[in-house]
């Protein structure tokens, strides 16, 4: 039976995520539909149908769709599950919101923020913070999954080219509304996506210095992020956390500044191929799991690293 | 107003847990156990509610073991009216959580619930969409802000892009993230009050209420472990090994 996967898409760019959601999807079953839910959404529609193993794209376009918001969201899934044995959404705010809504509806058990598909009904996760992976097997007849993106392979985003079909849309239960976004613009890459990011920790002691972090970015192409506790003083917006109950990265390169690597932080970037860590005190814990650790005042550290990139060659 | 917070008993956020050597669970022997740090977020932002004389009732609510109870007592001690026990001896899965709230919500009639938006033992983060979608209500899940106007709720949500504001119905379902506000502590005459504040026990099958698992865990197990790599003396060593040996840079 085929299976369903929502696309992640912004600004009408379907996310890179989307293709690791396939890839965890064709592992379930090879026929793969893409759902492009929202209002003008075709150019996103086209993209997902470039993706390779997609077998089908499905367009939802309607006013209350555009926002993703869960209960409008979760009517329409419902209203396409008989279809499918299995759906699944990327794991960022958007699927964690609707799929446990649409898992209740259905009356069945979501199985949240998979890493690994063992077979069709039985999936691999990690639960307290990453510090133990568990093996479970739903007995639920459609199975309701949040995809973990960064240990998934992603399908290739080109060469695909599944027909688009529309859907119709279902009833918005009319219980909630859109009032407005505070996102903030950066031109740099996206977190969870980004091949490098740098994050900075409380030892920054304040957002005045971040924008020495923002420069060492620039200068690789990287992402910002941060810890929570560099988030909860103010220095820099929530979207930059990453931890358990924040963004999960996995880049080639995390450069941990100023972060002592409570387990609440490693559960979001220890998958990094390769971790840096810079910081004052040798004892932190963020240097057992760093391949290179920097045991230094980063208001030293920081401005140096900025000269020696300066002075490297071009790769 | 009534506002119901659901409570869970989980592992203390420090505690570092072993997985059992038989790969049948994680081991909970002798480990601090804590309200889930969400939950505290409610709870603080039920009684804020309440003390601006928005509500006049908070309703804190766990499921699971007798020990709950000691959950339940921290959130009287911080300053919630009474509590409600459910109790099993069973393991939970969030949509037989959600039914039974559920169940309790049918009785007790809230107009508001905060739920924590994770538990920080299984990561879920499913409960309170759950309750919501088993109640028709609507949902204000992350809020980082809420806001009374008009009888609806205005929630600010942490999104993946920054914040989002939705509008929603009464009644609600709400769950919280980490800068909804700071919870507070419980003081010594507060946790002596707590005591005689009453909790009244239910469990689910009472309630009828079919908690037969529909998941299995299979095994539980160890992450791969990371081993410890080297310390570079000087930031030059670090950005030629990046160049270099790891070829990142
Ligand atoms: C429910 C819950 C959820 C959580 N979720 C997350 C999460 O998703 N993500 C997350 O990150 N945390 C999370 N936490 C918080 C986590 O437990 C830690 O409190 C937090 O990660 C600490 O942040 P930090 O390392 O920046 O600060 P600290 O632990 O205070 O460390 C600061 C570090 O900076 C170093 N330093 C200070 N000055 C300098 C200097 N001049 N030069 C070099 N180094 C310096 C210090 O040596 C220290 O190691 C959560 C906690 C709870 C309870
Ligand atoms: N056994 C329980 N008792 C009371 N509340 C619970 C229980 N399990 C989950 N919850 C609530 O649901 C939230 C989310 O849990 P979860 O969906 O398991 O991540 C928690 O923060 C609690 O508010």
């Amino acid at each position: 039976m085929s299976v369903l996967v929502i696309a992640d898409y912004e600004n009408g760019e379907l996310k890179p995520g989307a293709a690791a959601v396939v890839t965890a999807a064709a592992a379930i079953d090879a026929d793969v539909h893409v759902l492009v839910a929202g209002q003008d959404v075709g150019a996103v529609a086209g993209q997902a149908a470039e993706i390779q193993g997609v077998a089908k794209v499905r367009v939802a376009d309607a006013a209350h769709y555009k926002a993703m918001l869960a209960e409008p969201m979760a009517e329409l899934l419902r209203a396409l599950s008989g279809d499918y044995a299995a759906i699944l959404a990327v794991a960022n705010t958007d699927g964690k919101n609707f799929m446990p809504r649409l898992a209740a509806l259905l009356d069945v058990s979501q199985i949240s923020d998979i890493t690994e598909v063992v077979s069709a009904d039985t999936f691999v996760r990690p639960i307290y913070a990453g510090n133990a992976m568990a093996t479970v097997q739903s007995g639920d007849a459609i199975k309701i999954i949040t995809v973990r993106t960064t240990t998934f392979a992603k399908a290739e985003l080109t060469g695909g080219s599944a027909p688009v079909e529309d859907v119709s849309a279902a009833d918005d239960p009319g219980i909630s509304s859109f009032v407005k976004n505070e996102l903030s613009e950066s031109e740099r890459p996206e977190l969870t996506s980004a091949r490098i990011v740098v994050s900075g920790g409380r030892g920054m002691q304040s957002g005045d210095n971040f924008p020495m972090l923002f420069e060492v970015a620039d200068q690789l192409g990287a992402a910002v992020g941060a810890s929570r506790a560099a988030v909860d003083a103010g220095y820099v917006p929530n979207e930059f956390q990453v931890g358990q109950t924040g963004k999960v990265v996995a880049p080639e390169l995390y450069i941990a500044v100023g972060i002592s690597g409570a387990i609440q932080h490693l559960a979001g970037m220890k998958d990094s191929k390769v971790i840096v860590a810079i910081n004052k005190d040798e004892e932190a814990p963020i240097f057992q799991i760093a391949d290179f650790g920097l045991v230094a005042d980063l208001f030293k550290a920081v401005p140096e690293l900025k000269e020696e990139l300066e002075k490297l060659p071009p790769a | 107003m009534k506002i119901l917070v659901p409570v869970k008993r989980v592992v203390d956020y420090n505690v570092k847990i072993r997985v059992k050597a038989d790969q049948t669970g994680v081991d909970l022997n002798n480990v601090k156990m804590s309200m889930n740090p969400f939950d505290e977020i409610a709870v603080e932002e039920a009684l804020r509610m309440k003390e601006a004389g928005s509500a006049d009732e908070v309703v804190a609510v766990s499921i699971g073991v007798q020990q709950c109870q000691e959950t339940i007592r921290t959130a009287l001690a911080m300053g919630a009216d009474r509590g409600i026990l459910v109790k099993t001896d069973a393991e939970l899965e969030p949509l037989h959580v959600a039914k039974i709230l559920k169940a309790v919500i049918d009785e007790e009639n809230p107009e508001l619930v905060i739920l924590g938006k994770q538990a920080i033992d299984d990561d879920c983060n499913q409960t309170g969409q759950m309750l919501a979608a088993l109640l028709g209500r609507p949902q204000g899940t992350f809020a980082s802000k809420l806001e009374l106007v008009d009888g609806k709720l205005n929630v600010t949500r942490e999104v993946d892009a920054g914040l989002q504001t939705i509008t929603i119905d009464m009644p609600a379902i709400v769950t919280t993230d980490l800068r909804l506000n700071e919870p507070r502590y419980a003081s010594l005459p507060n946790i002596m009050k707590a005591k005689k504040k009453p909790i009244i026990e239910n469990t689910p099958e009472d309630m009828g209420i079919d908690i037969a698992p529909r998941l299995s865990v299979l095994k539980v197990e160890e992450p791969p472990k990371r081993e410890a790599g080297i310390k570079v003396e000087t930031v030059g060593d670090l950005v030629d090994k990046l160049r270099n040996e790891a070829g990142v840079i």
